[in-house]
């Protein structure tokens, strides 16, 4: 009994895990206020889904200490850690 | 996009629902949200309380058939964009499965967790999000009511207003005053009556150049403010001039009939008088009992849930959300915040910790962009504060391509939004 509800805890622990992955990291949803979310829309401003981890990983860093240029990007950039740059990068490289 | 994320969502929803039962929900009955309130706060989390869990059955009461967007009716006003491009249907928000009740919620009963309708029908809840935007504070300004403003708009809520005080600008001889009135803090969209200055500004220099214009403030200090003053002096020098609080710039009373704005250092009688009066949360938030004194809605930083009432939720312009301003972007950035922690309330998990983002653009010319940026998160203090060292505006001095690159990115801020919230 022990045994079967410790094996359940932890098929739950790894759903959870699951779940937690699909929904977005703190930050990344407010992206979409200016990345858009849909191929219909015509801007300058990259979509990020799909776009390769290393790639969104090094711009923000790259925003963040000055060596990119940018007009907005720099001073939202400063507001994010390594770890949740690295899970905002993660999350839009899996999207389509 | 769309479909890859919801087939995304549906296998994280296949191991959610088999594991994690939804408490206190019979088998096939979804938690009910109702959402009052369909602008950028109210649609936006209607819409993502749906992509965040399906099972939640989700409706949105609005009153409007057509919303008009607030972003950009400043160019509008100054005839450089009609009012068609600010208006979206509800269309795309019902085919989402989001029931849209056209009608306006008139009561809360927070103990029975029912809405009240106009028609007197009743509406259950599981959690409340209440997104009600702005009401006017007729009186606070003495002289300033609803049938003044049909005189003196306030076009602070755009639409009809928005096209009234265009219609009196056009209206306007040459060489004729006009004066904007701006309110002391807060109230919606805080760089908003100084983008409407300049864009004012250049319809006068451009179709009236013997008119001139006169901001009257409550304030001393405002948003982008030497960004906006840099541009005055190289944009409309002799067109606009801005008159502090401490030069006597508020306006303690107004008489319509005469278009007459009274400060404690004379009377102004103005051709065009645009007032942008005192406001507060809408009308449902202190319906609900929401709202405070100051007539604003305390809420918690992490799920929005109001501080004075259990599972309601208040965001958007009508929320105290501490550093961040009431734009539209903070309103959908905190509705996406309110919706995932709604959604993992319903399913009795603990809300994660949100980082938010506000972005807002100005327009001081067509081809003249500024803007501030700020990024915030959850104080140990239970207030939503900057984070050290980010966000802040646009560089002072910066070359004028640099203003036109923000011009662009404006435009384009609005088709993206406006697309994820209503297309």
């Amino acid at each position: 009994m022990g045994r079967t509800l410790a094996a359940a805890i932890g098929i739950a622990s790894i759903a959870a895990a699951a779940v937690a992955s699909a929904e977005p990291p703190a930050g990344a949803a407010s992206c979409a206020g200016c990345h858009p979310a849909s191929t219909r829309v015509t801007s300058p401003v990259p979509r990020l889904a799909g776009l390769d981890r290393a790639a969104i990983v090094r711009a923000m860093q790259d925003f963040r200490s000055g060596q990119r240029a940018a007009t907005v990007m720099d001073r939202i950039a400063k507001g994010f850690t390594d770890d949740e740059i690295q899970a905002i990068a993660a999350w839009y490289a899996t999207q389509k | 996009m769309k479909a890859g994320r919801r087939d995304f969502l549906k296998l994280g929803l296949a191991a959610s629902t088999a594991l994690f039962p939804l408490p206190g929900f019979a088998q096939g009955a979804g938690p009910r949200v109702v959402v009052v309130g369909g602008g950028f706060a109210g649609a936006t989390c209607a819409r993502a309380l749906r992509q965040a869990d399906p099972r939640i059955s989700v409706t949105l009461v609005e009153a409007n058939a057509t919303f008009t967007a607030c972003p950009f009716s400043n160019a509008v006003i100054g005839g450089l964009r009609e009012l068609s491009a600010q208006q979206f249907t509800y269309d795309r928000v019902a085919a989402d499965g989001i029931v849209v009740a056209r009608t306006t919620a008139t009561a809360v009963d927070a103990q029975a967790r029912t809405v009240t309708l106009a028609d007197g029908a009743r509406l259950s809840y599981d959690r409340l999000v209440l997104a009600p935007g702005i009401d006017i504070r007729w009186g606070a300004l003495p002289g300033y009511d609803e049938a003044a403003a049909a005189q003196m708009p306030h076009a602070w809520r755009a639409g009809e207003q928005t096209l009234l005080l265009r219609r009196q600008l056009e209206a306007m001889d040459d060489g004729g005053l006009v004066v904007i009135s701006a309110p002391a803090n807060p109230f919606r969209c805080p760089p908003g009556p100084y983008e409407r200055a300049s864009l004012i500004a250049h319809y006068l220099k451009t179709k009236k150049p013997k008119s001139k214009l006169l901001v009257l403030d409550a304030k001393d200090a405002f948003s982008k403010q030497r960004l906006f003053q840099a541009a005055w002096a190289e944009l409309y020098p002799g067109v606009l001039e801005w008159v502090p609080l401490s030069k006597g710039g508020a306006v303690t009373s107004v008489d319509a009939a005469t278009r007459t704005l009274v400060t404690d250092f004379g009377r102004h009688q103005a051709k065009v008088a645009n007032v942008i009066p005192p406001q507060k949360a809408g009308h449902i938030a202190d319906a609900a009992g929401v709202a405070d004194r100051t007539g604003w809605c305390p809420i918690d930083p992490v799920t929005f849930e109001s501080k004075l009432q259990p599972r309601i939720h208040v965001i958007g312009d009508a929320a105290i959300a501490g550093a961040m301003p009431k734009s539209a972007f903070a309103a959908n950035s905190q509705a996406k915040t309110c919706a995932a922690a709604v959604a993992q309330l319903l399913t009795g998990a603990t809300p994660s910790t949100p980082k938010l983002i506000n972005t807002c653009y100005s327009l001081v010319a067509p081809d003249y962009g500024i803007s501030v940026a700020g990024v915030y998160q959850p104080s140990a203090s239970g207030q939503l504060v900057d984070v050290a060292g980010s966000g802040g505006v646009s560089p002072a001095g910066a070359p004028r391509a640099t203003r036109a690159a923000e011009a662009v990115l404006a435009e384009a801020w609005f088709r993206t939004i406006t697309d994820e919230v209503f297309g």
